[in-house]
């Protein structure tokens, strides 16, 4: 997965030392009437950076999303936007935070075109909606109303009403819920954009594709923690079978001498063939292996685990 | 910065925009109690001199009511479902993530709505002089006040509802159920005039009951009592310190 790589080495788009985190969350705490959705939660995000929290249903990101915005207060920790307080310093934060909310929804006789005026209206540097419009696959839309729009034209409208602002930081909730696949990657091409154009975005996932294309680094959130942040490529390396190596074999192989492998993480046989999770060690020692046995491996395929499998191992519960 | 301020001006478009897009609301608020002066004013009867009334013609003792019952639906069923929905959506929340704050929503509803009862009221008064015949008010200023005090009760009534109703079906519910009442003792089923003493006494100390009778008043030509428009104003400062202390934008 050279591509990925390639992606997390032009990742912190400054170079020089003076990189500044835009948003600092420490030990953030939040409980609902006794039951605990965000424990301790910290991270930062550099300027220009695309962040990702990850997790499963329930974990606490939208709540730590909601934080950021404003829109809750934390019951302890403390949270910084550009240097502000989302809850002391509202109003401020309001004007250099864009945000796509999950389940929130505009009048239903709203037409696109006077929702993307409306919400334009409120900022001082608003960006032109046209062209975002146009981006967003809108313009055919410009006179429909809201309650008329299909799940993924409404939310390529709230896209377009958190980008409108010309924010500096934008905070996107499920991002592409609901959109078909080119649209997905539309979006996910627009995010990039909107980065390069020195916007920080922090991304709130439980798509993999999403938080592996997008994102410069991720926090796995799991159970109000954060369970672990790094890049993707590192998160894929952390997890136990970081590299998969498939093939059928074309003699019978013994368990013992697989089983012996260094680095093994898993092994599995399906159809005569053979499916081994490891390390870069597992693999050289499986090659020796095969020659040693003097076994040919038909279709050989070594590929690295994907971050699906590095987020099923990160998030694995202990109970 | 205006766009901070309590009434933002794109908003106000806004919300008028989508009010003028509900034909239900503007049937209700603004043509309905005039269509029930002039139906209750073509019955001949509802056009001779009634003792029971001082004197006074049935449609001249409607005039008062039609102005109230628009008021009251403005403030009932227009805002309570419509503020509700707001919030149960999650509009005001969107609304809270921008430098506006989502009370611009609030004031907006109650521009709008308060607008279209005023208007309800104005062409309630018109059809009643050009067709019926109904004297315009005695005490313009007088009548204005009441007018404008019955307003600020529905509207904070309403807001009130908002506020305690936790979904729009409930707003909707409650709102209906709270207008019957509202428009009893308003009277339109019997004018407060030609109520008996004891009932007009107790409907005097409601908001719609005290508003009708000052508005007649100044109907005749008189200042309102005092105690009419104190009661009146007395429930819009109630009302409303309900509607602050338990409205919840989310």
């Amino acid at each position: 997965m050279a591509e990925r790589d390639g992606r997390c080495a032009r990742a912190p788009s400054t170079t020089t030392l003076t990189v500044m985190s835009v948003i600092d969350v420490t030990d953030l705490r939040k409980a609902y009437g006794g039951r605990t959705a965000v424990d301790g939660v910290s991270f930062s995000v550099d300027e220009g950076e695309i962040f990702g929290i990850l997790g499963p249903n329930g974990a606490g990101k939208t709540t730590t999303a909601e934080c950021v915005e404003g829109l809750r207060v934390p019951d302890s920790g403390r949270v910084r936007v550009a240097g502000l307080d989302p809850v002391a310093d509202h109003d401020e934060v309001t004007r250099v935070l864009g945000a796509q909310l999950q389940e929130s929804e505009l009048q239903p006789k709203l037409t696109v075109r006077e929702a993307l005026e409306l919400y334009a209206s409120f900022h001082r540097r608003p960006a032109d909606w046209r062209p975002l419009a146009e981006r967003l696959g809108l313009t055919e839309k410009l006179t429909t109303r809201f309650a008329k729009l299909s799940g993924g034209q409404k939310q390529r409208l709230f896209i377009a009403l958190a980008l409108i602002g010309t924010p500096r930081i934008v905070v996107l909730d499920e991002l592409t819920t609901g959109l078909d696949p080119r649209a997905r990657r539309d979006t996910w091409q627009l995010i990039e954009d909107v980065r390069a154009g020195g916007v920080t975005v922090l991304l709130v996932t439980h798509f993999m594709e999403e938080a592996q294309r997008l994102c410069d680094r991720i926090a796995v959130i799991d159970q109000g923690r954060v369970a672990a942040l790094d890049t993707p490529a590192g998160l894929v390396r952390r997890s136990a079978g970081a590299t998969v190596i498939s093939f059928t074999p074309s003699a019978p192989l013994d368990d013992a001498d697989l089983n012996a492998l260094p680095g093994l993480a898993s092994v599995a046989r399906k159809d005569g063939r053979i499916t081994l999770s490891g390390t870069d060690d597992t693999v050289n020692a499986v090659l020796t292996l095969l020659a040693r046995s003097r076994v040919t491996a038909h279709q050989l395929r070594v590929t690295d685990a994907t971050l699906d499998d590095a987020f099923l191992d990160l998030t694995e519960s202990p109970a | 910065m205006s766009t901070t301020g309590l009434v933002n001006t794109a908003v106000l478009r806004t919300e008028f925009r989508l009010f003028r897009r509900e034909p239900a609301g503007i049937f209700w608020i603004m043509l309905f109690p005039t269509l029930l002066l002039a139906i209750l004013g073509s019955i001949p009867s509802f056009r001779e001199a009634d003792p029971a009334l001082g004197g006074l013609r049935p449609v001249d003792a409607y005039v008062p009511v039609a102005l109230l019952l628009g008021l009251i639906i403005g403030g009932l069923q227009g805002m309570p479902p419509t503020l509700t929905g707001y919030r149960e959506t999650g509009i005001l929340r969107r609304m809270s993530t921008t430098p506006v704050r989502p009370s611009a929503l609030l004031a907006a509803q109650m521009t709008v709505l308060g607008a279209a009862s005023l208007v309800s009221a104005l062409l309630t008064l018109a059809v009643g002089r050009l067709a019926f015949d109904v004297a315009l008010p005695g005490q313009p200023l007088g009548h204005l006040l009441a007018l404008l005090l019955a307003l600020a009760a529905s509207l904070a009534l309403g807001a009130l509802l908002s506020a305690l109703a936790r979904t729009a079906k409930i707003a909707t519910a409650v709102g209906s159920t709270a207008l019957f009442p509202m428009m009893f003792t308003a009277g339109v089923w019997l004018p407060v005039e030609a109520m008996p003493d004891l009932m007009a006494d107790i409907v005097g100390w409601t908001p719609f009951g005290a508003a009708a009778q000052a508005l007649g008043e100044a109907s005749a030509g008189h200042w309102p009592g005092t105690g009419h428009l104190a009661v009146t104003a007395g429930w819009a400062v109630l009302l409303t310190a309900g509607a602050v202390r338990w409205f919840r934008w989310e």
